[in-house]
């Protein structure tokens, strides 16, 4: 699984990394995540057309929430969504209701079976709509009303709406969450103060990972960087291990 | 529950999808805001200069050549208006797209939103939607756009929300920025300004803390400068979008906020000159951007030990400005370079080659450069502070170059 990053590389990556399962003859498929915004740049182009042509088994969702940061999708594209992106490059596409559980869980299975038993991709759009702001340093109230928001957030809610139908099948009670509820906290809290009480990363997690081994010139700046804060203490942070 | 998958049949019954609001869509967007808006910045960004002490720092930063100690008196009396540094960017901005039509912003955000870190806030209600363009989230694409309309004619400032997603847009920088005006013997101008913000800020991670004028540095027939101060920072946006050539402006994730009075009049800076900050005679040090004011600090404590530094804030970082460099090498006989670029192919790297090659015979000793390591930034608060160089660091290494 390869996780979303603001330039979509990890799409070609999963393409990649299909195409060595596929090598490998493994019953798996790749599958990557991006956003209604992503699909603009290149690698998202670039990485569908690829999987088409490689015949690799890889899963492309795209969760269109309908914002990328204050651009709404209007000024993104002006194509009818996402999901002909996928069949313009040759690729099976769905459009799902990105806030059904149900149909969600539904599309990726069908979709994972295709993907490793035809050795094929599969895109998924999955329609939702973006409640929170984009970051802790963006207010989303400057550009959209907060009634549209405060809908998205209560009536269409997802969570909600899979929470009823799991109580109307008689699994899930308003006693079992609050149960939950608090035990989950409980267990947050801990794991604060443990984390908390953790050491921080030494300064060796500077260099190290840098490559595989640690060359001469970083062994130096290492060496440098030590006599320093060994020299000016006051000036870096003293719970770091040396 | 079986999940059928068809081909969708090529005219789609398909509501089409870009519909969200289940209010009516506002027509303008004057019309969403139900407040006014104000201008904020994330409160991440605080001018903590000293990130060792985390005390706000109020740092002379004017351009004039005077004694680093000179009082921060009562700027009431002072002539001028006291603006932050985002907001002086944006004041050279607006004053050159109301004197020439041709001046038109693009980039993501930059419109209604008003840019990242404000820059662009309140031109596209001002000067329309076209001419301060929001675009889809393609670098490249953008970027190569803003050459094709500065072919024509245009003269578009180009924003990268942050330098380091500008590496998406390097084959257009490179192959067409830096050279169709050669390829093409003259026939087309390209006075692009490319900005936005690089340099390591606060836990942004490794991709987010990139010091593009390394990468940048080498392209043939692009300049760049780098801003450090509201006064600089609009007097190089004015000469950067008055030039005819492609200038890079490089401003810093965490200066937006610096505060400063800036003149009244108008007033364009050179972009191929160096400032000096504070005259001195014992070291040169060299520097630009947010380093200054780590440089500044340093200085502080040298002056309290008896030392006399000069500091220079290249702010041309291509080309160099080796007349103002020179002069204060043939004075002082020796160099710290102080820069956030990584050790390796960095500012620092080629200034230090560029200042031996022409000024050996002044040096007392050789070029001491203080950079970063070779390691991407790490998100780890404590880790990413020992990437950046301390002013402790530069007072020793003054010290050590004064013996």
């Amino acid at each position: 699984m390869l996780f979303g990053k603001k330039f979509r590389t990890q799409l070609p990556q999963a393409v990649g990394a299909a195409y060595s399962l596929k090598i490998d003859g493994k019953s798996a498929c790749a599958v990557t995540y991006c956003g209604d915004g992503g699909t603009s740049e290149g690698d998202f182009h670039a990485g569908l057309n690829f999987a088409a042509v490689m015949d690799a088994p890889v899963i492309f969702i795209c969760r269109n929430n309908g914002w990328a940061i204050s651009t709404p999708v209007e000024e993104q594209f002006r194509s009818d969504g996402v999901v002909v992106k996928g069949q313009a490059y040759g690729i099976w596409s769905i459009r799902v209701d990105g806030n059904d559980a149900l149909a969600v869980y539904s599309a990726v299975h069908t979709a994972r079976e295709i993907a490793i038993k035809e050795k094929r991709p599969v895109l998924i759009e999955a329609l939702t709509y973006r409640v929170g702001h984009h970051s802790t340093s963006d207010d989303s109230t400057k550009y959209r009303p907060i009634d549209e928001i405060e809908y998205w957030k209560m009536e269409r809610n997802p969570v909600n709406r899979f929470k009823r139908w799991v109580e109307r099948n008689g699994w899930w009670s308003d006693h079992n969450e609050s149960e939950l509820r608090s035990s989950v906290r409980k267990q947050l809290m801990q794991a604060i103060q443990v984390a908390e009480k953790a050491q921080k990363p030494p300064l060796s997690d500077l260099f190290n990972d840098v490559y595989d081994r640690l060359p001469s010139n970083l062994e130096e700046q290492e060496r440098i960087l030590r006599e320093i804060v060994k020299k000016h203490p006051e000036d870096y942070p003293s719970d770091v291990p040396l | 529950m079986a999940t059928l998958f068809q081909g969708l049949p090529s005219s789609t019954a398909f509501s089409s999808s870009n519909k969200f609001n289940h209010a009516p869509a506002p027509t303008s967007f004057s019309e969403r805001k139900s407040s006014i808006v104000t201008v904020r910045s994330d409160a991440r960004w605080s001018p903590v200069l000293n990130s060792a002490t985390h005390k706000p720092q109020r740092l002379i930063t004017n351009a004039v050549a005077t004694k680093a100690d000179s009082s921060l008196a009562s700027t009431s009396s002072k002539p001028g208006h006291e603006l932050l540094l985002f907001e002086a960017l944006r004041e050279g901005l607006e004053e050159e797209m109301e004197r020439d039509p041709c001046v038109c912003v693009m980039g993501e955000d930059v419109g209604h939103y008003g840019g990242s870190y404000k820059v662009t806030k309140g031109l596209a209600t001002k000067f329309g939607d076209l001419r301060v363009l929001d675009t889809p989230i393609a670098e490249n694409s953008f970027t190569g756009m803003g050459i094709g309309a500065a072919m024509t004619g245009l003269r578009p400032i180009i924003e990268g929300m942050n330098m380091g997603f500008l590496l998406l847009a390097f084959n257009q920088i490179s192959n067409n920025c830096g050279m169709l005006h050669y390829t093409s013997g003259g026939q087309f101008k390209i006075p692009v300004v490319i900005r936005g913000p690089g340099g390591v800020g606060r836990q942004l991670g490794a991709e987010h803390s990139q010091r593009l004028e390394s990468y940048f540095q080498s392209i043939p027939g692009i300049q760049m400068v780098a801003c450090s101060t509201p006064y600089n920072a609009k007097g190089l946006m004015k000469a950067a979008i008055r030039s005819e050539n492609p200038v890079i402006l490089f401003e810093h994730v965490l200066l937006y906020n610096l505060k400063d009075r800036i003149p009244d009049e108008e007033y364009v800076l050179s972009l191929e000159e160096a400032e000096m900050v504070r005259p001195g005679e014992h070291v040169t040090i060299l520097t630009y951007s947010r380093m200054r004011y780590h440089v500044m600090q340093a200085a502080k404590t040298l002056v309290n030990k008896g030392y006399d530094p000069e500091v220079i804030d290249i702010r041309s970082l291509k080309p160099f400005d080796l007349h103002t460099i020179g002069k204060s090498v043939k004075k002082t006989h020796r160099v710290l370079i102080v820069e956030e670029c990584m050790r390796t192919g960095g500012i620092g790297a080629s200034l230090t080659a560029a200042i031996t090659e022409n000024f050996n015979d002044d040096l007392d000793a050789p070029i001491v450069c203080l950079s970063s390591q070779d390691v991407p930034t790490p998100y780890a608060g404590t880790l990413e502070e020992w990437t950046v160089v301390q002013p402790a660091q530069i007072v020793t290494a003054v010290e050590q170059l004064c013996q």
